[in-house]
């Protein structure tokens, strides 16, 4: 199940106001997530979400942490392992990323950053769970040993890796084997 | 009885540190006259400081307007005597606001809801990206961390001063300060519960021997703690802080009877100041400078 939300459409039912296209302050910021989330309440077991600034002005510290740190948390929280909301974000330009970049440092959270090149992932991960992303985003579907030679690691490292990376839900795990969140997005494109 | 205030004839975050020191003498309940006579300049801080210190009377004072014209036509232009006229007794000729140029980027404007903080987001965007590209030459992208930090800094009125305030921005010269520079200077007052009862408001909050206003700026301005629990608490003034060290401005807040300053390059206040005469609520500035090579970034 794929979702496309625009984030800048929320905003607007949010405060009822067609004015304003900046995403600023913590109510507002709480408001649009909680608007996000009922919009994905009715998601099945697994879901993918387009998170789609395009027309979203700017966005501040407070209402970036409100938006995309707790959007994330919540969905690697506990509870929600029986239900895998996975996001992948759009349009997401320098005017966003400032704030976006300092609240992904402050939990050490990643995302999938979808930009006119491709996707890559952004955020708190290391050298070696980046390359193994990068592995499996390349070959479109991957094991633990496609990625082992990648990171240059034993199969079982490169197995926790990539279950690590899908508990961050950054990966989807399809029967034994590994997506990328932006890879399969790419692939319906 | 009526105690006279002399309003300082340049009023800035500095001299309005004087009208505080008068003010301190004068018991909450007494009568007050503020005289602005003879005042000729005031900065934004001035203008919404003076604003914040007719909220905190329990009798409305009198305010008797600045005579010179011009300063009172500026005043005017910078919607001041539209929300002084609910604080004080305006005594003297208050003009009527004429159109024009204008060196006001942001009139002064109420902060009391989140919506207030949109509003102002939105209304100073166009404006100060073209002073901070075409005047101070900034980045364009500084503009965004601008409104950013102004954002923040307004909703710190919103989550924790528990009552109204105002904020004003302004572009102008500094001729004998900074040689002519063009500098944009942003105030944002309140007279809430400030810093320290903020912070003390806590929960589970321990206060050491230490603990005063002084310490409490430090806590929140240089260390981003907040009075929530929320580990993504305190990132606003962590940002400002970020922004005003990028471009080397300079960022000041008055709370209780401290303040703290981060001070750029180009200027000599001092760090902390602490033993302040006391004032309600918290007077946040963020001061701009042109960029110049050799000067500040």
């Amino acid at each position: 199940m794929m979702i496309h939300i625009d984030v800048s459409s929320v905003l607007r039912q949010t405060l009822s106001c067609e004015l304003y296209s900046n995403l600023v302050t913590r109510p507002t910021g709480a408001a649009v997530r909680t608007q996000i989330e009922a919009l994905l309440a009715d998601s099945r077991e697994r879901s993918l979400t387009v998170i789609d600034f395009s027309h979203v002005g700017m966005i501040d510290f407070s209402c970036a942490d409100e938006v995309v740190a707790k959007l994330l948390l919540r969905s690697v929280a506990e509870e929600r392992v029986q239900r895998e909301a996975y996001f992948l974000f759009r349009g997401v330009t320098d005017d966003h990323w400032d704030a976006i970049e300092s609240v992904l440092e402050r939990h050490g959270l990643a995302l999938v950053l979808q930009t006119d090149d491709g996707c890559r992932v952004v955020g708190t991960v290391n050298d070696r769970e980046r390359r193994a992303w990068e592995t499996v985003y390349e070959l479109g579907r991957a094991l633990p040993a496609d990625v082992a030679p990648a990171i240059g690691a034993p199969q079982d490292d490169a197995a926790r890796l990539l279950d690590g990376l899908h508990r961050r839900r950054l990966l989807m795990r399809l029967d034994d084997g590994y997506v990328a969140v932006g890879g399969l997005a790419d692939r319906r494109a | 009885m009526t105690s006279v205030i002399t309003v300082p004839p340049s009023l800035d975050d500095h001299t309005f540190e004087q009208v505080v020191e008068q003010l301190a003498a004068v018991p909450p309940d007494a009568r007050l006259l503020l005289d602005a006579r003879h005042t000729r300049w005031s900065s934004p801080y001035g203008l919404t400081a003076l604003l914040t210190l007719g909220q905190t009377r329990a009798e409305r004072p009198t305010l008797a307007v600045p005579e010179a014209e011009e300063t009172a036509g500026y005043w005017a232009r910078a919607g001041f005597f539209k929300y002084a006229d609910e604080l004080f007794e305006l005594s003297g000729a208050v003009p009527r606001v004429r159109g024009g140029e204008s060196s006001v980027l942001l009139e002064i404007t109420p902060v009391v809801k989140s919506e207030d903080v949109h509003d102002v987001v939105g209304r100073i965007q166009q404006q100060a990206t073209r002073i901070l590209t075409t005047e101070l030459h900034y980045d364009a992208k500084a503009t965004v961390g601008f409104a950013m930090s102004l954002s923040e800094i307004c909703q710190n009125i919103v989550e924790h001063a528990g009552r109204g305030g105002w904020v004003a921005v302004q572009a102008y010269t500094w001729r004998k300060r900074l040689g002519n520079r063009r500098v944009v200077v942003v105030a944002v007052c309140d007279a809430g519960l400030g810093f320290r009862q903020s912070l003390e408001s806590a929960p589970g909050r321990v206060l050491d021997d230490r603990w005063d206003d002084g310490k409490a700026l430090e806590d929140a301005v240089v260390r981003g703690v907040s009075r929530f629990r929320d580990p993504g608490r305190g990132q606003g003034i962590a940002g400002v802080r970020r922004f005003i060290s990028r471009w080397d401005a300079k960022l000041s807040v008055r709370s209780g009877t401290a303040k703290i300053a981060l001070i750029p390059s180009w200027d000599e206040d001092v760090p902390l100041q602490e033993g302040l005469a006391p004032f309600p609520g918290a007077q946040v500035q963020v001061t701009l400078a042109e960029r110049v090579s050799g000067g500040p970034r």
